[in-house]
């Protein structure tokens, strides 16, 4: 539902009403999250737990409140939140919609240094593994993340320019290299390693546990607080390198700030939930529509909307089939694909305007 | 007053300015012309602090440009870019109210109102950004560097305006309007730097000329001095059109002849 521009051509005003309704609808997606499942504990178990009056539920209701639904939606909400803003701040930074992490092969480089702390774990990285304990695999998918994404801008940026193709094809072929590392990896892998390898490729939030939850943590709540610093440098990157510098942004500053904003955003994420495709560029695309581009209002709401988008996914994922349960991978690329592709050929498309 | 000593740079083996000295001094609306490929755009990068020369020096009332932040310099300078194309669809408004905000304007989007409507653009504040013609585009990006600067001097430092090629894209009339506010703001006390193609519209307004060629200054000073056979014959290759009048068949139109 596009909003049409305020006749005065101020979106302030349209952007802080989109931010309270994308709370509101957040806010429906937790309890939806907590309140749904195959398990029959409903939404009035939820109320009831939530009001103090938690001693009518069985233990089992309890548990599955506290320790599978709780750390599943707070997973969810930060995974959500984190890939949706590493998606907007990419397209900010490449000046360029269809820029998302999963699309370029910064995902697949989170992936496969993932992957690598699955399988050389205990023998060639065990040092590296010991050292760093809960966080290892989180920061080896970051650095894998912030490696692909730092190649990607070489490759892909001439003289502050980066063209669609360039982006694209090179996003590509790093997501191919990638993924053929992770196939000499997956040879490497025994049995054990091979079932954690799979989980990683099709995504999910399924074993979420408050270890993950804090895990994850630190990574999504430094982006968050990197928001407000980058979002006036972003809109004024729009208007290229040059200008941005007129204007007073300190460019290449801000680029390196936000290359390890979206490594750190794209690698945690991958790290505990394996790779979910297309939020980072569904939220950000829809959210223009209807606040306006300017990324004061953007960001903030690509967080709200990441996290409710990811949120409802994973509800879908876990009913349409129960007691199975879908990858939400698969959820998040049938709905998210088709607006890809729209957005490719549309009659604004993005491949049109740019060079 | 800004002023660039000595400027050199060398682009893989090409020279692009050779020792290049300029002094803009404020109340002067100073004009770059020269063919393409003479530099002009390279000067006025260097001198807006967009590119480091190879060998030389650019001050700001005697401060080296080195030493400045990009945000203190965004508050002394405005840039107009040649064409700019973008790929969200920010409103006019929008665009030149990131002009305002860069020099800390305490209501941007009022500053961003007035700008639009001085340059012709009142009405247009909703329009996205790449729906608007060549032309109009032009203009909204004049007007966010119109409210970068809003005065021509603030706190007894006056302000520079950078125009790279401001008429392009423009029609006669608006070529000129533009021209004009850019010499009110010389007038008033300002710095005006332009890059004009049109030697009609740099002879008429310039207070003073600068002429490159092949990287190097080969004239400077009053356009009457300046603009003469010798040099535009050297510099264009064209001899002889400097104040004559074309054959008898061949209509011409002369923007200064309005003030007659």
């Amino acid at each position: 539902m596009p909003f049409r521009a305020a006749a005065d051509g101020d979106r302030t005003r349209q952007g802080a009403v989109v931010l309270g309704l994308l709370a509101v609808l957040l806010f429906a997606a937790c309890l939806i999250s907590l309140g749904i499942g195959p398990t029959g504990v409903g939404l009035r178990d939820l109320w009831a737990y939530a009001t103090g009056n938690g001693d009518s539920l069985s233990v089992q209701e309890r548990v599955i409140l506290e320790a599978v639904r709780l750390p599943r939606t707070a997973l969810g909400l930060l995974v959500g939140a984190g890939l949706a803003v590493s998606g907007a701040m990419m397209q900010g930074l490449f000046r360029n919609p269809l820029a998302d992490p999963g699309v370029v092969g910064v995902t697949s480089g989170a992936g496969l240094a993932a992957v690598a702390a699955i399988v050389l774990g205990n023998t060639m990285l065990a040092p590296l593994a010991m050292l760093l304990g809960n966080q290892f695999l989180p920061l080896m998918a970051f650095f894998g993340g912030l490696f692909n994404t730092w190649m990607l801008y070489l490759i892909a940026t001439r003289d502050g320019r980066t063209s669609t193709t360039a982006l694209i094809l090179s996003g590509i072929a790093i997501g191919a290299l990638s993924a053929a590392f992770m196939g000499l990896l997956i040879v490497m892998a025994d049995d054990r390693q091979l079932r954690d390898i799979t989980f990683w490729t099709l995504g999910s939030l399924g074993g979420a546990t408050f270890g993950r939850v804090l895990s994850i943590l630190p990574f999504i709540a430094a982006v968050l607080a990197v928001v407000p610093f980058v979002a006036r440098g972003l809109d004024a990157l729009i208007l290229g390198d040059a200008a941005a510098f007129h204007m007073g942004i300190p460019v290449q500053r801000l680029k390196r700030i936000v290359i390890v904003a979206v490594a750190a955003a794209c690698g945690s994420t991958v790290a505990v939930a394996g790779s979910i495709g297309f939020v980072g560029i569904v939220v950000p695309h829809l959210l223009r529509l209807a606040m306006g581009p300017s990324h004061r209002f953007l960001l903030p709401g690509s967080a709200l909307g990441g996290g409710a988008l990811l949120l409802i996914a994973d509800s879908v994922a876990r009913t349409v089939a129960a007691p199975a349960e879908l990858p939400i991978g698969v959820v998040t690329a049938l709905f998210g694909a088709p607006v890809f592709l729209f957005l490719l050929i549309g009659k604004n498309g993005a491949m049109r305007d740019m060079p | 007053m800004i002023s660039g000593e000595h400027i050199t740079v060398t682009r893989s083996g090409r020279r692009l300015l050779d020792n290049v000295g300029v002094e803009l001094k404020p109340g002067r609306f100073t004009v770059i012309i020269g063919p393409n490929g003479a530099g002009k755009s390279t000067l006025m990068k260097v001198l807006s602090g967009e590119l480091k020369p190879d060998t030389g020096f650019v001050s700001y009332y005697g401060a080296s440009l080195d030493l400045c932040q990009p945000a203190d310099l965004a508050r002394r300078r405005a840039v107009l870019p040649q064409a700019t194309q973008l790929a969200f669809p920010f409103t006019a408004l929008e665009i030149a109210r990131m002009g305002a905000v860069a020099q800390g304007a305490p209501n941007p989007t009022e500053q961003a109102r007035q700008a639009l409507s001085r340059v012709g653009l009142r009405g247009f504040e909703s329009r996205p950004y790449p729906s608007l013609s060549g032309g109009e585009q032009q203009r909204v990006q004049f007007a966010r560097a119109l409210a970068q600067v809003p005065q021509p001097v603030a706190d007894g430092v006056p302000r520079a305006l950078f125009l790279d090629e401001p008429t392009a894209s423009l029609d006669l009339g608006h070529q000129i309007s533009v021209l004009e506010i850019a010499r009110d703001f010389a007038a008033a006390g300002g710095i005006v730097l332009a890059i004009l193609h049109d030697l009609n519209l740099a002879s008429e307004f310039a207070d003073h000329l600068v002429v490159l060629n092949h990287g190097r200054v080969v004239a400077e000073g009053a356009c009457a001095e300046t603009v003469s056979d010798e040099i535009i014959a050297s510099v264009y290759g064209i001899a002889g059109a400097v104040g004559r009048l074309p054959a008898q068949h061949i209509p011409y139109v002369l923007p200064q002849s309005r003030h007659r």
